[in-house]
């Protein structure tokens, strides 16, 4: 839309009458590919900031349970999978008991579906400050995403206390945890800024996105082990990026090793989503105001 | 000195039928994207007239310190020009230069969340019109001040007044200090204490070397104001001038009828009973296209097929202001002898002049037969401005009041002392 040019000067806010000599802001129509910006995000950090936490503070406001829905959410599923698949169906996991293996997964998968969930709709829910103020729309999106790991955080410590329960020690792959909670953030941010964006145009997308999620959590190891699937399908379900990344979960809570490959495939499937998903907005981005 | 906003040759084109139909479905696409390829080979005409210029052509600059007033009628441009300077929308043709920060306030609470309270709005509001959260805090005193609202800093939003939410709005961002500051419309609501208030804080950052781009309506407010207006027709600059010169240019040329409405004879609102040709609302023995001015008398006019043959007809217009409140209840009986035909009939009634204040009005109408059973009712028929004319000594707010009679005074002397 616009091109910002900075100059240590210009950013000055009380030049007074002294004008830079270059223009701060200048507006045309925009042509060909448009660049990320991400200076101009990163001078709106403290908007990321405050409408995160302005997405955490409304969610539980006026609910009775308050932040107890961040663990209800993937403990029911959890009890519901245990009884079916653990108990009834007898689904093999790994050496590990059925209702901690399922929780370690339905833990990132819970944040990840949330996360886009959230943030695909979130444009369409700021109408308002679309059509009224400026500033990178991209930090809507974002801000949904991070509301999302307080949730995580929550229900992160009922997984420790899972863990104590069944008697399962911490080993050092726990280190991994940041870096997995990381690429999943990036990966939901990439999905669900996509989704977003499209969402402003095509509002196919609210009814579509909760079936799709839910064959996300069929199509991923979630609650059944990646060992379960046979050699011959192992690829076609590593090219689902959260498989490597829920695995490597598993991986970092239980102590058994990491499979590398997978967690590259994630991690590099994450990379380019999140480009692609970057410019695309971008280019959505320009028509939000007029269609939205 | 070199201007601190350049506009060259700015366009907005806008694509009609966008705005009835914001959004389209995955379906709609996929099926215009099958059609296009056929259509071009049909030799379909390029759908080239369903598109508009919201703006065309507009080139002007704006001095560092200067305030400049923007007028004109609805739909004339105005608020599409704010929102490409504000970075909202992007302009279809032109280029547009800041050489300073910008901070619009398009509309006041704009990102206001109800269910925070006051103080995490301040917080949250300064941020999007891109304030850093240290300069917040640095003015946070400042605002609270300013909105007056000390005691319920802590109460979430949405149970404010609507006064206290407007003052704690216009609070952070008429604190924001940018070099650039765009108002809207802000004067249109709120008491006049307030309205006062916050003049007064648009003189103050125009004293202090800022720039002030004023969009409104209440062109008193404009020619006392800024030294500077533009006034936009159809998406064009037609007047740029001294502010009283394109005021009285805007008031007495009467840029363009919007007190007039005409429906083709396929598309009458209506049913099977009554159907409406036409409402205007106009000056007595003015022409439809001229303003209404407070001191005029006030023409309401319309034109009806009525297809119920003999019968009593009556037609009452309901009158409201730009806030909601029912200022009046009037209407006529066109037949008092059950003996109105079928055919067009036009009911014109006169308000009396000196009632109005000058605000925006709207106004519904109504059918009705045998003065018991309705007809037939249209919401929000039209809307109309009255506009002042008068000067105060200065005083340019809003007259306040939601009636201003022209009363009769008379001071006599009775004696030198009480006795």
């Amino acid at each position: 839309m616009s091109e910002i040019i900075t100059s240590q000067a210009a950013i000055e806010p009380h030049s007074g009458h002294l004008l830079p000599a270059r223009p701060l802001v200048v507006i045309e129509p925009s042509r060909g590919r448009l660049p990320l910006r991400m200076r101009e995000i990163w001078q709106y950090r403290d908007l990321l900031y405050i409408l995160t936490a302005r997405d955490i503070k409304v969610r539980y406001k006026q609910t009775l349970l308050g932040a107890a829905w961040a663990i209800i959410q993937p403990l029911a599923t959890m009890l519901i999978f245990t009884l079916f698949f653990g108990r009834l169906a007898g689904m093999p996991s790994d050496n590990i008991p059925y209702p901690l293996f399922a929780y370690a997964g339905l833990l990132p998968w819970t944040f990840f579906s949330n996360a886009i969930t959230n943030s695909g709709n979130s444009l369409v829910g700021n109408t308002n400050l679309i059509t009224k103020v400026y500033f990178p729309r991209m930090i809507i999106p974002a801000a949904s995403v991070a509301a999302g790991l307080l949730d995580f955080a929550i229900a992160f410590g009922l997984l420790v206390g899972l863990m104590f329960y069944y008697r399962v020690g911490i080993s050092v792959n726990i280190l991994m945890l940041p870096v997995l909670v990381v690429f999943t953030s990036l990966l939901a941010l990439g999905v669900g800024m996509w989704i977003s964006a499209l969402n402003v145009k095509y509002r196919d997308i609210r009814y579509a996105l909760p079936f799709l999620i839910q064959l996300g959590l069929f199509a991923t190891p979630i609650i059944y082990p990646a060992s379960m699937v046979p050699q011959k399908w192992r690829f076609l379900l590593s090219i689902n990026p959260m498989t490597g990344l829920i695995e490597g979960y598993r991986s970092s809570f239980f102590g058994s090793p990491f499979d590398w490959l997978s967690l590259g495939i994630s991690a590099a499937l994450t990379v380019v989503i999140l480009f692609y998903a970057a410019y695309s907005f971008r280019r959505m981005e320009r028509t939000f105001a007029d269609i939205i | 000195m070199k201007p601190i906003i350049k506009v060259e040759n700015l366009g907005k084109q806008y694509q009609i039928g966008l705005k009835a139909e914001p959004y389209s479905t995955l379906r709609e696409s996929l099926v215009n994207a099958a059609r296009r390829p056929i259509d071009a080979l049909r030799g379909a005409k390029k759908n080239g007239n369903d598109r508009f210029w919201a703006l065309k052509d507009i080139n002007f600059e704006v001095m560092p310190g200067e305030v400049v007033g923007i007028i004109g009628r609805n739909g004339a441009g105005k608020s599409t020009l704010l929102k490409i300077l504000s970075r909202i929308t992007e302009p279809t043709t032109g280029r547009v230069e800041l050489f300073g920060r910008i901070a619009s306030l398009l509309e006041v609470g704009t990102g206001f969340h109800a269910e925070l309270t006051g103080r995490e709005n301040i917080f949250l509001n300064g941020a999007i019109l891109g304030m850093r959260r240290q300069e917040i805090a640095r003015k946070f005193d400042e605002i609270v001040d300013f909105a007056e609202i000390e005691e319920f800093l802590d109460t979430p939003v949405k149970r404010y007044s609507s006064g206290m939410y407007m003052r704690l709005a216009f609070a952070v961002a008429a604190n924001l200090d940018p070099e650039i500051l765009i108002i809207d419309e802000v004067l249109a609501v709120g008491d006049a204490e307030f309205q006062k208030k916050c003049l007064g804080k648009m003189k103050d950052v125009a004293e202090r070397g800022r720039t002030v781009l004023f969009v409104s309506h209440n062109m008193i407010a404009v020619k006392n104001l800024c030294e500077r207006a533009l006034c936009l027709q159809h998406g064009q600059v037609i007047s740029d001038s001294k502010a009283e010169e394109t005021v009285d240019k805007y008031l007495q040329a009467g840029i363009e009828s919007a007190s007039e409405r005409n429906w083709a004879i396929d598309e009458m609102p209506g049913n099977n009973n009554i159907r409406v040709r036409r409402v205007s609302v106009h000056g007595l023995n003015k022409p439809p296209d001229q303003l209404l001015l407070a001191t005029d008398r006030i023409v309401f006019e319309i034109d009806f097929q009525n297809n119920l043959d003999k019968s009593d007809i009556d037609v009452t217009w309901d009158l409201l202001d730009n806030q909601g409140t029912h200022i009046a209840h009037i209407g006529a009986v066109c037949s008092s002898d059950g003996k109105l035909g079928t055919g067009l009939y036009r009911t014109t009634g006169v308000f009396p002049p000196g009632i109005l204040n000058s605000r925006r009005y709207s106004f519904s109408v109504q059918f009705g037969r045998n003065r018991r059973e309705v007809l037939f009712r249209m919401e929000d028929v039209l809307v109309f401005d009255v506009h002042d004319n008068l000067d105060r000594d200065g005083n340019f707010n809003e007259f306040p009041g939601v009636i201003r009679p022209v009363c009769t005074w008379d001071t006599a002397f009775l004696s030198e002392r009480i006795t």
